[in-house]
């Protein structure tokens, strides 16, 4: 390891000298952002270690402990600091462990969405013509219907696929394909246009001349060169994908309560609003919001960090 | 034109009858419409009678034209679940969505336009800065927890405003409308904004985007050295000039309402068809699901016809490569 950091500057040293990291130790909304969002992955990652209680196994569930407020107020209790919701179950462990779905299938997404999306704008973006066209056109139309629509359908047909006893233990499976088959078309657009460009430079056509497969020349050469936009697509998406998937388990056709993400957890609070009770929906709705807005902040430095045009 | 308009209607009808296959696919293949149709008592020969008199051994074009057929004139056959024809359920939820989608879409405007012309004229005073601050928040909240968030504090605390369904409804026809009650428009109230809000946020920056664009070409600094006041360039030469794609992108939006409305109608339990289809999703009635999806296919062609058709009207020079 030593005599290649003498050879050439280290990853962290080149990290420290590159404009990326000049822009974001000048962005102080960058800065906390990247705080908060490190912060709460690293506490969903692990929650084992870090939730006070572990609200999923019933040994320790009390159901005497149930629907007390915070421990700031006159009936709270001080080892539930964020309340209890209806099963006894500690609020601020069930977010923890809520966080954790909620990130795994975001993160699922959009690589799924990525991988799909890369591939097909690679495709179209190289051979152009007809096949190009007709992805093209294929994208078009599913870009006019909203991506939450397209989900949702996903859902059904899976629902009306499946047994239905089977459907809870795939419902993380399900959800991961419905919002990566929803969101792939930005990454294909965007691939595509960087493609055409780059399949007439000289190195293609060098790549070409010494006869080289054309995947090679795909995947070794020209990807590389057109991945810095998917990357901020990918981090804006990031924050979608995570409400996505909050929107559909609040609507009832995501994750089962049994495993809740924060979307299920804002349902089930939901029902006890109305009997003041609001400790149940406001906590895990707080967490959602500043995971997603910490995530949008960070695709948007990026965005202008990496645009050319703005420096 | 006429060339230009019948290609476009052209592609508009292929489109249509592309979800129509998709649409027609989940009815036939997903789950098994007998099954779905008849008792547990149900004997195999009368499943295999009710298998013949529906058409469901034909071959799978004849069954697809004929559903194809059948669509057009409205005839989506029955809910699995309500045991009720789907077009009677879609036009009773219909006024409902519309009413929600109209107002909110309104409010939208209303405030997202003046909103993002202020930002992109004066981007580095305080008021920018808070709208922008607040579209972000708008792009990060989620639509239903917008509507918690209001159902918590001027529902439960204050007990101003009602918290789920329309209220009073005055049948004008076969069109039921909540604008002519007190309770009906106190409960748009809530709804309305819910489903505004989103819509406004992505207004607001893309006025901003479009008007800072078009307050850099030539002709803006043309105006300038001609010595017009900044008023009449602003209002009359840029907004104008911005007002163009916004307005296409707006129709195109049509689709989101639509879709946000569903969230929307579940949060509130707002009679709508957003709230039919999420409640056929989690019992997978294919029929409800088939023809809303359809049906926002449908308003998603005819809207587009009509934006390619104004610019057509609007810039000239489509009409000369025609």
């Amino acid at each position: 390891m030593s005599d290649i950091s003498e050879q050439q500057p280290s990853f962290l040293t080149r990290l420290r000298d590159s404009d990326l990291w000049w822009s974001f130790i000048h962005s102080p909304g960058a800065i906390i952002a990247s705080v908060l969002t490190i912060v709460i992955v690293a506490g969903a990652l692990f929650a084992g270690l870090v939730a006070p209680h572990n609200p999923f196994d019933l040994a320790t569930v009390d159901l005497f402990d149930a629907l007390l407020p915070p421990a700031w107020e006159a009936e709270g209790n001080s080892s539930y600091l964020l309340g209890t919701d209806d099963q006894g179950r500690d609020v601020f462990s069930t977010i923890l462990y809520g966080s954790r779905i909620s990130l795994i299938v975001g993160f699922a997404s959009v690589a799924l969405a990525a991988v799909i999306g890369i591939t097909v704008g690679l495709i179209a973006g190289y051979s152009g013509g007809l096949l190009d066209s007709f992805l093209m056109r294929v994208a078009d139309i599913q870009l006019s219907f909203p991506a939450i629509l397209i989900a949702l359908l996903i859902d059904g047909v899976a629902r009306g696929i499946l047994p239905r006893d089977a459907h809870d233990e795939v419902a993380v499976y399900v959800l991961v394909v419905a919002i990566g088959l929803s969101f792939w078309v930005q990454y294909a657009r965007t691939v595509r246009s960087s493609v055409m460009v780059e399949r007439n430079k000289e190195y293609v056509q060098a790549g070409q001349v010494i006869g080289l497969p054309n995947w090679i020349i795909l995947v070794r050469h020209i990807l590389p060169n057109v991945l810095g936009p998917v990357l901020v697509i990918a981090t804006i998406q990031l924050a979608l994908a995570i409400i996505t998937e909050a929107t559909l388990s609040f609507l009832g056709v995501g994750v089962p309560p049994t495993s809740p993400s924060l979307g299920t957890l804002i349902r089930i609070g939901n029902d006890y609003l109305f009997s003041g009770e609001w400790w149940i929906t406001i906590f895990p709705g707080v967490a959602l919001v500043v995971l997603v807005l910490s995530v949008n902040i960070l695709g948007d430095w990026l965005r202008d960090a990496l645009n050319p045009k703005l420096r | 034109m006429f060339k230009f308009v019948s290609m476009r209607l052209l592609q508009s009808i292929i489109v249509m009858l592309v979800v129509g296959l998709i649409a027609f696919g989940l009815f036939r293949f997903v789950g098994d419409p007998v099954n779905n149709m008849v008792g547990q008592d149900t004997t195999l020969e009368e499943r295999e009678a009710l298998t013949e008199s529906l058409g469901l051994n034909d071959p799978f074009v004849v069954q697809y034209g004929r559903f194809v057929a059948k669509a057009v004139q409205g005839d989506f056959g029955m809910s699995y679940r309500l045991r009720q024809p789907v077009s009677d359920l879609i036009a009773e939820r219909f006024p409902a969505t519309l009413e929600l989608s109209l107002v909110s879409a309104f409010l939208a405007l209303l405030l997202g336009v003046p909103m993002g012309i202020y930002t992109a004229l004066k981007p580095k005073s305080l008021f920018s800065r808070g709208f922008m601050t607040l579209s972000l928040m708008g792009v990060s909240l989620p639509t239903f927890l917008i509507g918690i968030l209001l159902i918590l504090f001027f529902g439960v605390s204050l007990r101003w405003l009602p918290t789920f369904g329309r209220g009073e409804v005055v049948e004008l026809g076969w069109w039921s409308s909540g604008f002519f009650t007190a309770s009906g428009l106190k409960s748009l109230i809530m709804p309305a904004i819910t489903l505004a809000i989103f819509q406004m946020t992505l207004i607001v920056r893309l006025v901003r985007a479009e008007m800072l664009e078009v307050l850099r070409t030539d002709y803006i600094k043309f105006a300038h050295a001609r010595g017009l006041s900044p008023r009449l360039i602003n209002f009359s030469i840029a907004l104008r000039n911005t007002l163009v794609p916004v307005i296409t992108i707006i129709g195109l939006q049509v689709g989101s309402i639509i879709a946000f409305a569903i969230i929307t109608e579940s949060v509130f339990q707002w009679p709508g068809m957003g709230l039919l289809f999420i409640q056929a999703v989690s019992e997978v009635d294919i029929p409800v699901m088939a023809a809303y999806l359809l049906l926002i296919a449908f308003v998603f062609v005819v809207i587009n016809l009509i934006v390619d058709i104004l610019y057509f009207v609007v810039d000239p020079r489509l009409r000369v490569q025609s």
